[in-house]
This record gives C-alpha cells, structure tokens and sequence, in this order.
C-alpha cells in the first residue's frame, strides 16, 4: 500500500561473516524493512547475538557491510535512535528505577521522564527497589520501558522475551504493537522459541550454525509449508520435490511439504513455526 | 464492526478478515465512505502482521469493495450495484448447490425442492 515505506529499510545486512574459534557467521544476509517487526530466530549458538552486535556496531564484521537507519551504528545520533534489550538485566545491580531515570537523561539526548514514568506506572514497577530484587520479567519491562524512553525508530531485543509469563508477554506485545503504529518504526527480536511474540512478526528471519536458512514474510511462509503425516510407502509416491525435510519413526513418517507442490490428494496440516524450525535442524534431506 | 480471527481455521487470515469486510459491507452495517480501521490498528487489535492486514485491504480493493487514500486511509468504495448483486447470486448459488446435493443424497425430487423455495419466498 502506498502509505507504507516499506520500501525502505531500517536494517540492512549484507553479507557480512565473522570467524570465532569454532564458531563462524557465513555471508548472513537480511533486511528489515521500516514499520514492520522481524523475529530473528535460532537455536542457541545459531549466530543470533553475534548477528545483532554486528549491527550494533559492537563487534566488527571480517567482511560484509550493515547499515541501519541508513548509516553505521557506530555513528553515535544512530545509536540515540535505536532502543536495545539484552537477555540479561544489563543495568547495576544496586540501582533502583529512579536512579536509572536520573542517570538516563544525562546519556540519551532525547531521554523523556514522563514517557518513562508512564512506562513504569502501566508496567507496575516501583521506583525505589533494587534491581536485585527483580524478578526476571520486571527486569525485562524495566529494559523495554528504557529502550522506549528515548524516541526510538529502532528497537532491538536479543532473547529478551524468552522466560517470561504470558501475562507480561501479553503486556510486551502490546508495548510493541503500539510501537509500531508509527510506520517509520521497526522491531528486530531474536529468540530461541517460537512463541506467541511471533504471531505479530512481519518477516521471520531464520538462522542456523552461522547462516541464514530462510529470510521472508511470515505469511508467505506459513503458506509455503505444510506437515504432511503418512506411511512410508506413501510417501514414497509423493513427488521428490515437494518433500524438503522428513523425520521417521516406528509407526509411519512425517514430512515438511511444500504445499503447491505436494499435489491436491495428500491431506496436509498446517505446520507451526516451530515444526518448520525444528524439520529445518532435525529432519533429513531425502535424496 | 466485529472481525473475528480463527486459529483453527482453514481459510488464510488475510481471506477471513476479507470474508468478514465484504459481509459487514454487503449487509449494509458499513456504507459508502465508511471510514474502515487503519491496517496498523486492525493488526495491533487483531494481534497479527501488518503484512496480514495490508493484504486482506489490497485484496479488497481489488475486487471494488474499498478505496485507499494516501494518507487519509481506507474507506468503503461507492457501491457498484452490479457488483453487489453479483456477490449475492454468488452467495445464493453456493447454498443452493448445498440445498441440491442434500436432496440428492436423501432423492428428493426437483419438483419437491422448487414447491419448497417457491413456498419459503413467498413467505
């Protein structure tokens, strides 16, 4: 729709590789187009938060170039733009989230109190508690209503939704349904389970042993594939190049099918994020 | 305006909120220049992808139902009597094929189910 720029992107990922002893990021490639929000997932180890350091201008990449808000995160009027949340509470122990509001304003150029109280009253969180008493969801509402604090157009969370109750999922999800009601703003959120979060995503981005799987609409996705369950013989009728991964047991076999492909007889359930994930890592090839 | 999303369902998201849009409109509930939700407030109520929402609106005014305006929104388009009518002998064929193929199964003749019809719109 013409309103919409989705034309243009708020993260650009281009070809960038890293080597870590053990472990390397091979030519990931991706984009993430303004206004919508993109899960970017994993499973641990897959080369998410190495991915997401690079485009924050953390780490530094051995080749490739990244791009986000049109320049490098290592600009630091970027940096004020975008709003990160870490998996782990990133913020002293001994501080309370007064104390982060004082020190905040001195950081962010564009650091709003009230939007952070407002943030603090609707997520329930006092002002004068440790954060060492935080529970893990607290500290995770804390970090988000920081991240929103400081006009953002960028939010980056890496495994940060992960652990957390559906009651604050809920109250998240809301938060970044809101977010993205101002079409300029966009959500990159990594995580290792395919959860309620990814109902909302615009684009699922998929990476494993340090490359990218599959990077497309969600939608598009969902309806490319399909779980079919059947016997062996079965499906060795069915044509080759509709079956991309299959897992056996005892009693029969089940399939990730691409659905236009599989032909109008077979009888095909829709298949979950996680059961694309999951054939994707586990499954076998056939030959 | 109630849009409801089933999980369960078949039918692809985009296609239910579609279904449901030409319901509210061909029943009458959203006339002419109706303004229709926004599709960033439609996916955040409904919980699902902007994509999705975006989707099901290009769809619509594919087939005549809305109109969009660059930075004004979406709204329903000037009804097209053709159209409608077209859509409701649509909807009329697919419940008679249903009516058909019940008699058929049970034998019930032609003759049987045209006094019946005959009898139901005169009512």
């Amino acid at each position: 729709m013409q309103n919409m720029s989705l034309g243009k992107n708020s993260i650009v990922v281009d070809k960038i590789s890293k080597r870590y002893d053990g472990f390397s990021l091979d030519n990931v490639s991706f984009n993430l187009p303004k206004g919508c929000i993109m899960g970017f997932i994993g499973e641990n180890g897959a080369g998410k938060s190495t991915t997401i350091k690079i485009i924050l201008g953390l780490v530094n990449p051995e080749t490739g170039n990244v791009s986000v808000l049109g320049d490098s995160a290592q600009n630091g009027d970027i940096r004020e733009d975008i709003g990160v949340v870490f998996d782990e509470g990133c913020f002293p122990d001994e501080m309370n989230a007064d104390n982060l509001r004082s020190s905040f304003k001195y950081i962010y150029k564009n650091w709003d109190s009230n939007v952070f109280d407002d943030y603090l009253k609707r997520f329930a969180i006092p002002h004068k508690k440790n954060m060492k008493d935080f529970s893990r969801g607290m500290k995770m509402k804390l970090a988000i209503a920081v991240a929103l604090s400081h006009k953002a157009k960028l939010l980056v969370l890496d495994e940060a939704t992960s652990g957390l109750d559906p009651i604050v999922r809920e109250q998240i999800l809301d938060v970044f349904m809101e977010f993205i009601q101002n079409e300029e703003n966009s959500i990159l959120l990594s995580s290792h389970i395919v959860s309620d979060l990814e109902k909302v995503c615009d684009y699922i981005t998929f990476i494993h042993e340090g490359k990218i799987l599959l990077s497309k609409e969600k939608d598009l996705l969902m309806e490319e594939f399909g779980l079919l369950k059947c016997s062996k013989k079965e499906l060795e009728s069915m044509p080759k190049d509709a079956i991309e991964r299959v897992r056996e047991n005892q009693f029969g076999v089940e399939a990730l099918v691409k659905r236009n492909k599989i032909g109008r007889n077979a009888i095909v359930d829709k298949a979950t994020l996680e059961d694309i994930m999951l054939f994707m890592i586990r499954g076998n090839k056939v030959c | 305006m109630n849009i409801i999303i089933s999980n369960s369902s078949n039918k692809p998201i985009y296609e239910q909120i579609t279904n449901q849009v030409k319901n509210i409109i061909i029943s009458g509930e959203m006339t002419t220049g109706d303004v229709l939700p926004s599709m960033r407030l439609l996916a955040k109520e409904l919980r699902i992808s902007v994509i999705t929402t975006k989707r099901a609106y290009e769809e619509l005014e594919r087939e005549g139902f809305i109109e969009t305006v660059t930075g004004k929104g979406s709204f329903v388009a000037d009804k097209n009597p053709e159209l409608l009518r077209e859509e409701h002998l649509k909807r009329i064929e697919e419940n008679l094929v249903k009516a058909c193929d019940i008699a058929k199964v049970a034998k019930i003749s032609k003759e049987e189910i045209i006094e019946m019809l005959k009898l139901i719109y005169e009512v």
